[in-house]
């Protein structure tokens, strides 16, 4: 049997906020910034960052999604969404500083290709004006450090470029807060994954 | 456990590239070094999952989701399809979300500058989840094109950017449908950037048989998200 062909990728625009982060316009948003609740179990934790060009200047039209295990390492893929404590997805459209910020919890680990378990991390969707494509990378986290000398997925990116995928642990009263930034080009152009 | 099914590479064929000069905002946006080979893992093979309850009643009709007093301006259009996988097989229970500019090529987004009219009565958003065969179907007006900065005299053909995730969150794809006939499509970088023999998956086309008798007009957009690969596999084995 022949197959389909894949239907062509195109850039999500400049202006998918009033659909797909649409608070601020009265619409209902399917996914916030926040995949938790106040009450799901595990380690709070905020991860932040700034999506930058080429240039170094913000990418201030662009859309963050993750998608992540809960503490216990279960994807909330069930029919419904797993439970009203954890969908396990959100959305954050980047402001005018390239900023975007997400309020979850920490992901527990996952088996990997091998059976063995993998360092805990996010899986991400980057799409923006300008890129034809969407792009998948990963966060992982810097104090996991053994968990991520020893994982499959990292292991298999050039040593020198592991770091673009490390959010780093900023000090903030009263908040455990991660620092992830992504450059879509340049010295630290983070690695994108062909998945 | 369920099983798992890893899903077929994304067709470099069928894609355009991550920088097309032509469209300015790529020169500084698209990565410059090869994506890294990975194994599809279990977050790349599972995707969140909406219900019926995620949708509002109206959120299909972009006619009728937005109105205050009266009908938006425009001509009326349907605009349904089939998801499928490579393999021919529906994608079902999927969300599909659209967005799009009015009549008049004005986008509700407040950074849209476009000194053409905003119509009171039309947002421009709109989703809905496909059903057990991978039809999904909103009711619309037909957008107008609008001009952008991207070169001297650029204007995007009337199109409609549509969202999905399919049955991973691997098989996610974001891309926009154009219509038939469009002279703005051969001047468009954007629909240009796609490989000229997968271009015309992109463009809609007329069908007599959606469009319903003294209202609407119908066409028919089809969409094809990655299919599985070919040996399933067990989760966490
Ligand atoms: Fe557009």
């Amino acid at each position: 049997m022949t197959r389909l062909r894949q239907t062509p990728s195109q850039t999500v625009g400049p202006y998918f906020a009033y659909a797909l982060t649409p608070e601020a316009y009265g619409y209902a948003a399917i996914a916030g910034n926040r995949p938790v609740t106040a009450e799901t179990p595990g380690r709070h934790l905020v991860i932040e960052g700034r999506v930058l060009d080429g240039a170094g200047d913000p990418v201030e039209d662009a859309l963050v999604e993750i998608w992540q295990a809960d503490a216990r390492g279960r994807y909330a893929d069930a029919p419904g969404g797993g439970s009203a404590d954890f969908v396990g997805f959100a959305r954050c459209g980047t402001d005018a500083e390239g900023r975007f910020r997400f309020e979850t919890v920490k992901p527990g680990r996952v088996p990997g290709p091998d059976g063995r378990l993998m360092a805990p991390h996010i899986h991400v969707c980057l799409t923006a004006r300008g890129l034809l494509n969407h792009l998948f990378t990963r966060i992982y986290f810097e104090d996991e450090a053994e968990a991520n000398a020893a994982d499959p997925i990292l292991s298999l990116v050039p040593e020198s470029r592991r770091g673009t995928l490390i959010a780093r642990r900023a000090h903030r009263h009263g908040a455990l807060v991660y620092r992830f930034d992504i450059h879509l080009q340049g010295e630290r152009e983070t690695v994108f994954f062909e998945v | 456990m369920r099983s798992r099914i890893p899903f077929r590479p994304r067709d470099p064929a069928s894609h355009p590239p991550m920088i097309h000069p032509d469209y300015r905002s790529t020169v500084l946006r698209g990565p410059t070094r090869p994506l890294v080979p990975v194994p599809q893992t279990l977050g790349d093979l599972t995707v969140p999952v909406y219900g019926h309850e995620a949708i509002g009643e109206l959120d299909h009709d972009l006619t009728r989701n937005a109105a205050r007093n009266g009908e938006p301006i425009g001509e009326r259009i349907v605009v349904a399809g089939r998801v499928l996988d490579e393999e021919g097989r529906p994608v079902r229970r999927t969300l599909v979300e659209i967005w799009q500019a009015n009549a008049a090529g004005r986008y509700v987004h407040r950074r849209d500058q476009h000194h053409a009219p905003l119509d009171p009565n039309f947002h421009g958003a709109g989703r809905c989840l496909t059903d057990e065969e991978g039809w999904y179907r909103f009711v619309t007006v037909r957008p107008g094109p609008y001009p952008w900065r991207n070169h001297a005299n650029a204007w995007r053909p009337s199109h409609i950017h549509f969202s999905l995730f399919g049955p991973a969150f691997v098989t996610r794809l974001v891309t926009q449908m154009y219509f038939p006939g469009d002279p703005l499509l051969a001047h468009d970088p954007i629909f240009q950037a796609v490989p000229a023999a997968a271009r015309e998956r992109l463009v809609a086309r007329f069908d007599l048989e959606l469009t319903r008798p003294e209202f609407a007009t119908g066409y028919r957009f089809d969409i094809v998200l990655r299919g599985p690969a070919e040996t399933p596999v067990e989760a966490g084995r």
